[in-house]
């Protein structure tokens, strides 16, 4: 997930080839529409997913609980986030979709709107009690209905150079409030430095920022959809931010880009909101900083408060196509509960799990090498992670997120402020589900 | 009797056996894709309700809309505009730097031809993915050293990823990548020019100058059609480029260029319907403007003749 957007582009190009290929072959192959299932003998799954070393986490089932049960689990490699959700949308056109797939929280909305997912609520029972009410909600969509069980989640913080705040004599904000005077005094003192930029490159960041500060941008009333996008609590958030880059307190600059990498490697930017994922980016974008950053909680809206938001996280989901929803979905359960699998998941693929008994567990008793100057990261993310809001998700995320990078990436470059760009993306989202076909609530 | 017919029979029938394999193969992959794009954009999806579970969504006939649709968009008009920007920029410097390489290279006593063929003919074997990252990172302030040399000579540090240097930062790429390609197709032809008619302009007192302007220029005429034929195309398909830059920031939209709207509409907003409507309207565009232009460029050619 962490590199997401970085990866997107490499791989967008790659994978446009792949569906279009395979969505020829497809379509020459036929339809047969049997979704009879099957009730015994061996069981074959496919799986496609993107974490890294998911393989040897299925390696684990297929030799174990997997081998008892006759399920065996094959994963099939993909390109990450987005550029996945075509592929399977594509695949399940053609009533050909894997048993198995991992999706992005955001995303579910849009493959169940496409009839993509299986409502697996039947077929497993007791494992809501191991995530947090926020992370399973995204799940349920809000219904009674149960698309795909959490797999990784990624609680929102705050980083920062713990040598340049104390040699620019900064304390860590803990509120917006005080992170705006954080980065005015920066200013003052350093002109050519700067807190943090505000990126109009990766969404997520800002629905996350949204999410913390109470926002709901796609909500159900009745039968009708309700976009909140421009909602008081998002208004609030954008103004913050837009006040900030247009006053030139902080850049203005998107990430993950070379420049961005400098930027923190020679503590040009000396702070960084992200996710609990963020050691990893830092890794390889600010190699010579290793051990100078630390994590604290995200600022506050109001003092006393506790709340976070996610950027990023995904979930395991089972397809409609799937001839065995059931198998399927008793791997999906394993892979994302079973101590074991957590901990391989954990070193295997570097995910931060969503089952709260595991983001304690022994795999993450250690903090990242990276943060190794602050033995107690994974305790104090564990602490983040139980104060996630809960976030509301829609079937054309993908359409606000485009129009995000669009609007706020112009807003941020003319130093307007964010109000037009915010207005911009709520009526393409509103725009996006009329065209559609939506019921769509004023 | 019989046997003199099958002959005839079987002769008559053998163009059509050689035609077959190609026959297949155009209409298996061209023709079919092509009208599997116009079925597609006559189409959409309605949703009923709130659009979850089985059954919410139907694809149903959409008459003209998607086009109509596509063609008073205005992120569409913006991306056609950006194209016609870049274009102006593009055609008359790449084909005027490969004509002049061109002529260099084919005057009497230049040194190292070989050499300087192959190097500026080279970055045209670089992908444009690759090439437009590599200039990528030479347009950024904070780790060009273009830039730093700039900074230390205190010269002015132009931002060439906004407003009007941007279109000249991504010329730059195309120019760079495309200009070897061109200056190899009007060099072979200028290579093809008889010696004769050098001979003869030499008796006659011509300059190298007057050589190049009055017989080389008018005699490679076809090829500067045939490249300039190429870069039209090239550049009405403009995608990499732009793509490959807009991560690094906020200046190009994820809807810059027509293709890139749909790709977008396509894979961003998984609306196949509307990106087919556009991708037809952008072939059909291409086609009017390049055959429009052979037609013209060959019209003039024959009444050249005629004179």
């Amino acid at each position: 997930m962490p590199f997401t957007s970085r990866r997107r582009l490499r791989q967008a190009a790659a994978t446009a080839v792949a569906v279009a290929l395979g969505a020829s072959s497809l379509a020459a192959c036929g339809s047969s529409d049997d979704n009879e299932e099957a009730s015994s003998g061996p069981v074959s799954l496919t799986y496609w997913t993107w974490a890294p070393g998911m393989d040897k986490v299925a390696d684990i089932w297929n030799k174990g609980p997997g081998k008892k049960a006759q399920i065996k689990v094959t994963v099939k490699k993909q390109a990450s986030g987005d550029t996945l959700v075509t592929k399977i949308l594509t695949a399940a056109k053609a009533h050909k979709a894997p048993d198995l797939v991992q999706a992005e929280y955001q995303a579910l909305a849009t493959l169940v709107s496409n009839d993509a997912l299986a409502d697996i609520s039947g077929e497993v029972g007791g494992v809501e009690k191991e995530f947090a009410a926020g992370i399973w909600q995204q799940t349920t969509l809000g219904t009674d209905a149960l698309y795909a069980i959490p797999q990784d989640s990624a609680p929102m913080a705050f980083y920062y150079r713990e040598d340049l705040f104390k040699k620019y004599g900064l304390e860590v904000p803990k509120t917006w409030d005080e992170f705006a005077e954080t980065a005015q005094k920066l200013k003052k003192k350093a002109p050519d430095k700067d807190l943090t930029t505000f990126s109009a490159n990766d969404s997520g960041l800002f629905a996350g920022l949204a999410q913390q500060a109470g926002a709901k941008w796609w909500t159900v009333d009745g039968d009708k959809w309700k976009v909140g996008i421009d909602d008081a609590a998002t208004q609030k958030v954008a103004d913050f931010w837009g006040g900030l880059v247009k006053d030139d307190v902080i850049d203005n600059q998107p990430m993950y880009t070379p420049a961005w990498n400098k930027a923190l490697n020679t503590g040009k930017q000396i702070a960084w909101v992200s996710a609990v994922w963020a050691p990893g980016t830092l890794t390889t974008a600010a190699p010579d900083t290793k051990g100078k950053w630390a994590m604290a909680p995200l600022p506050q809206w109001n003092a006393g408060d506790s709340a976070t938001g996610s950027w990023g996280g995904s979930s395991t989901a089972v397809t409609n196509d799937s001839k065995n929803k059931a198998a399927a979905a008793k791997f999906a359960s394993w892979l994302n509960t079973d101590p074991e699998a957590l901990a391989a998941l954990v070193k295997e693929s570097g995910i931060y799990p969503a089952a709260t008994a595991a983001q304690t567990g022994d795999a993450l008793a250690k903090a990242p090498d990276f943060f190794s100057n602050q033995p107690d990261f994974y305790t104090a993310a564990a602490e983040i992670a139980k104060t996630t809001a809960p976030a509301a998700w829609g079937p054309n995320v993908n359409v606000a997120y485009t129009s995000f990078k669009d609007a706020f990436g112009k807003a941020a470059k003319n130093q307007s402020g964010f109000g037009a760009a915010l207005t911009t993306m709520q009526d393409a989202t509103v725009a996006d589900l009329e065209k559609q076909g939506f019921e769509v609530a004023e | 009797m019989t046997s003199a017919r099958r002959k005839t029979y079987g002769v008559k029938g053998a163009p059509y056996l050689f035609l077959l394999p190609a026959t297949v193969l155009f209409a298996l992959f061209f023709a079919l894709p092509i009208g599997y794009a116009v079925w597609l954009s006559l189409h959409k999806v309605e949703v009923k309700g709130l659009g979850l579970g089985k059954g919410a969504r139907e694809e149903t006939w959409a008459g003209l809309g998607n086009y109509t649709d596509a063609l008073t968009d205005p992120e569409l008009l913006d991306g056609a505009l950006h194209v016609l920007g870049y274009g102006v920029i593009v055609v008359p410097v790449m084909l005027g730097l490969a004509l002049l390489f061109a002529l260099m290279l084919d005057t009497e006593r230049v040194r190292l031809a070989p050499f300087t063929r192959l190097a500026i003919f080279l970055p045209y074997a670089i992908p444009g993915v690759i090439a437009a990252l590599l200039w990528g990172f030479l347009y950024l302030p904070d780790v060009s050293p273009f830039y730093f040399v700039l900074d230390k000579l205190g010269m002015p540090q132009p931002d060439l990823l906004d407003g009007g240097p941007l279109y000249i930062a991504l010329s730059n790429i195309a120019v760079w990548g495309g200009t070897g390609f061109n200056m190899i197709v009007i060099y072979t032809s200028l290579r093809a020019i008889p010696a004769e008619v050098y001979e003869a302009a030499k008796l006659d007192g011509c300059s190298q100058l007057q050589v190049a302007l009055r017989i080389k220029i008018p005699m490679v005429a076809p090829s500067l059609v045939l490249t300039f034929f190429f870069s039209i195309i090239a550049t009405l398909q403009v995608f990499s480029e732009p793509t490959t830059l807009k991560p690094l920031t906020n200046s190009i939209s994820t809807t810059w260029s027509p293709l890139m709207k749909v790709y977008q509409d396509a894979f961003g907003k998984a609306d196949t319907y509307s990106a087919a409507a556009t991708a037809v309207i952008i072939a059909v565009a291409t086609l009017v403007l390049s055959f429009g232009f052979l037609r013209a460029a060959n019209s003039r050619n024959r009444q050249e003749e005629a004179r």
